[in-house]
């Protein structure tokens, strides 16, 4: 086993521990939003992806490259706004909220 | 510093971001930022991403990736903006099964690309497991949108079998990975790619609608999954990082969520639950026991005169977009001085905290829900329990029929309260296909209808009084 391997594998484990502490004290009202926010990030697909089309060496190599990064972009991008469509919508109570146009006004 | 070790200075950046995103996440008040941050560090990744050399060259094909990018972000841009919040489940399956494809394409032309340098085994076992978790992910997301969007049955698929074949599918494709390992065979990557394609789909089929979300919660671990197994042959740790966090919050949120419903993960997976529709729709049972029903005016009044009222909210009230009058007649009740909550049931909606997306995207303040241990001890001395649009999270079953398949799953005890009301479309069963004894209790009293029609005509009852 290489060293590179044992490196990758130290980072592994350590950040397996780090996922699941953070994410045990996250109240069950966020898990919605938790769910959508993790897989943004793993739309982190977006850089392998790149680095696969832009080191390409064949037509096959450039279709499934050019693929992987449509498919990518919108993993990150639909990820990312749809979470932050949900968590606009926590507001807490002290603000005085404005009426919005469907309220029936009396 | 050189150019590489800069570039990996911004990676760990990008990475220590996503952890601090998901440490915000936490809080309703840091969300938002959370996610921000997590942005702008992806955005950081990018970048950085385009200035990086392989294979000792920058990078090729680099208007090809522009191009890619553009189509992502004019696709995924307006269907994450405009879709109805009731839909966001199905929004979130596909995204995901879109990162797991590309995390597998990623692994398969790396392969491709290496393959001639005959890479070590360890290397065709990362890529191998970055295929095969991959292109799972893939098909089990799609099959999941198409039965959240019904595009076909929400109901379990099952056929004479199916647990022998699944697993007959299973072994073939271990076997093809050892298979793989020893021949480092291009051609039959591709089998694996077409057979894990194979059974993404037919370990899916036999899930119902309402466990659905679960799954989903367990694909999104198998994309981070495969993403850091993209990033064991790519030998990127941001990869590694992003890909085990996820992963990791992944499985630990899937178990939450079968909890919640009183099950194992493995009963979700496996026993094809809700298969058989055990209630009968009709409104007189055998025993000549019927429902009463009542008139929203009714209601309304019953409301005006209660001190203390609980709002059990479920999926019916999000198809109905009652959600609006919901919270209208609700301020109406707190201005005569009325205590109303909402009880929110851990997988209300169709997925885990779904329920409170809907309800804040109302303007709900969130003070006001309520989780299960603190709704059932409200519900105790409450005048009123209104269930709107919820069945299975309000069914006495689960605590009093051991013979009942939802038997165990904590619910809402909504017959504590002086009077439960239930405004339903009709007698059919809930999402689980299980009858509910509660309609049949004496303090029930039921309204058909569309719960935004029903809504509006109560909200006009109370103003009336």
């Amino acid at each position: 086993m290489s060293n590179v391997l044992l490196q990758y594998l130290t980072v592994l484990i350590l950040t397996a521990f780090v996922g699941t502490e953070i994410i045990a004290k996250v109240p069950s009202i966020l898990h919605t939003p938790l769910m959508s926010g993790s897989n943004a990030i793993h739309g982190v697909i977006l850089v392998g992806s790149m680095l696969i089309l832009g080191g390409a060496t064949s037509n096959l190599q450039e279709v499934l490259g050019f693929l992987a990064v449509i498919l990518a972009t919108l993993n990150v991008v639909g990820g990312f706004v749809v979470t932050d469509r949900m968590l606009e919508m926590f507001k807490p109570r002290a603000k005085p909220t404005a009426p919005t146009s469907d309220e029936v006004t009396k | 510093m050189s150019r590489e070790t800069l570039i990996d200075l911004l990676y760990l950046f990008s990475a220590t971001t996503f952890i601090l995103a998901l440490k915000g996440l936490g809080s309703p008040k840091h969300a938002r930022r959370g996610n921000m941050v997590a942005a702008f560090g992806m955005l950081v990744a990018v970048v950085a991403t385009f200035f990086k050399y392989v294979d000792g060259h920058s990078l090729h094909h680099l208007w090809l990736i522009l191009l890619a990018m553009f189509i992502g972000v004019i696709i995924a841009v307006p269907t994450a903006r405009f879709v109805k919040m009731t839909a966001i489940p199905q929004l979130v399956a596909i995204f995901n099964g879109v990162g797991g494809g590309a995390a597998s394409l990623v692994s398969l032309t790396e392969f491709i690309h290496v393959k001639s340098t005959h890479p070590a085994t360890y290397v065709i076992l990362e890529v191998l497991l970055g295929v095969l978790i991959g292109t799972v992910s893939f098909a089990g997301s799609a099959i999941a949108f198409a039965k959240l969007q019904e595009l076909m049955t929400g109901r379990p698929v099952t056929y004479p079998g199916q647990q022998v074949i699944n697993a007959i599918v299973g072994l073939a494709a271990l076997a093809l990975i050892v298979t793989i390992l020893v021949t480092a065979s291009t051609t039959l990557l591709w089998v694996l790619l077409a057979l894990s394609f194979v059974l993404g789909v037919i370990f899916v089929l036999p899930i119902g609608g309402a466990d659905v979300p679960v799954l989903i919660s367990l694909l999104n671990a198998f994309t981070g999954l495969a993403v850091a197994a993209s990033g064991f042959t790519l030998g990127s740790n941001l990869l590694i990082v992003a890909g085990v966090l996820v992963g990791a919050s992944g499985i630990l949120l899937t178990r939450l969520m079968s909890k919640a419903m009183g099950r194992s993960l493995s009963n979700v997976l496996f026993s094809a639950f809700g298969s058989v529709v055990t209630a009968s729709g009709a409104t007189t049972r055998e025993d000549g026991r019927s429902v009463r029903s009542g008139t929203p005016e009714d209601i309304g009044i019953l409301l005006g005169f209660a001190s203390r009222v609980v709002i059990i909210p479920g999926y019916g009230l999000a198809v109905a977009q009652g959600q609006h009058v919901l919270r209208e007649l609700a301020e109406l009740l707190e201005a005569k001085g009325i205590e109303v909550f909402y009880a929110i049931h851990p997988v209300a909606g169709r997925m885990p905290g779904h329920m409170n997306v809907l309800l804040a995207e109302a303007n709900v303040p969130y003070e006001q829900l309520l989780e299960l241990d603190e709704a059932n001890s409200e519900l105790a001395t409450a005048d009123v329990a209104l269930v709107v649009g919820a069945n299975d999270t309000v069914n006495p079953a689960a605590t009093d029929d051991p013979s009942s398949p939802i038997y165990g799953m904590p619910i809402i005890h909504a017959d504590l309260a002086e009077n439960v009301v239930f405004l339903k479309r009709s007698m059919r069963p809930g999402f689980a296909g299980i009858e509910n004894e509660l309609l049949y209790n004496p303090k029930t009293t039921l309204v058909f209808g569309d719960a935004k029609d029903t809504l509006t005509k109560m909200v006009a009852a109370v103003k009336a009084n």
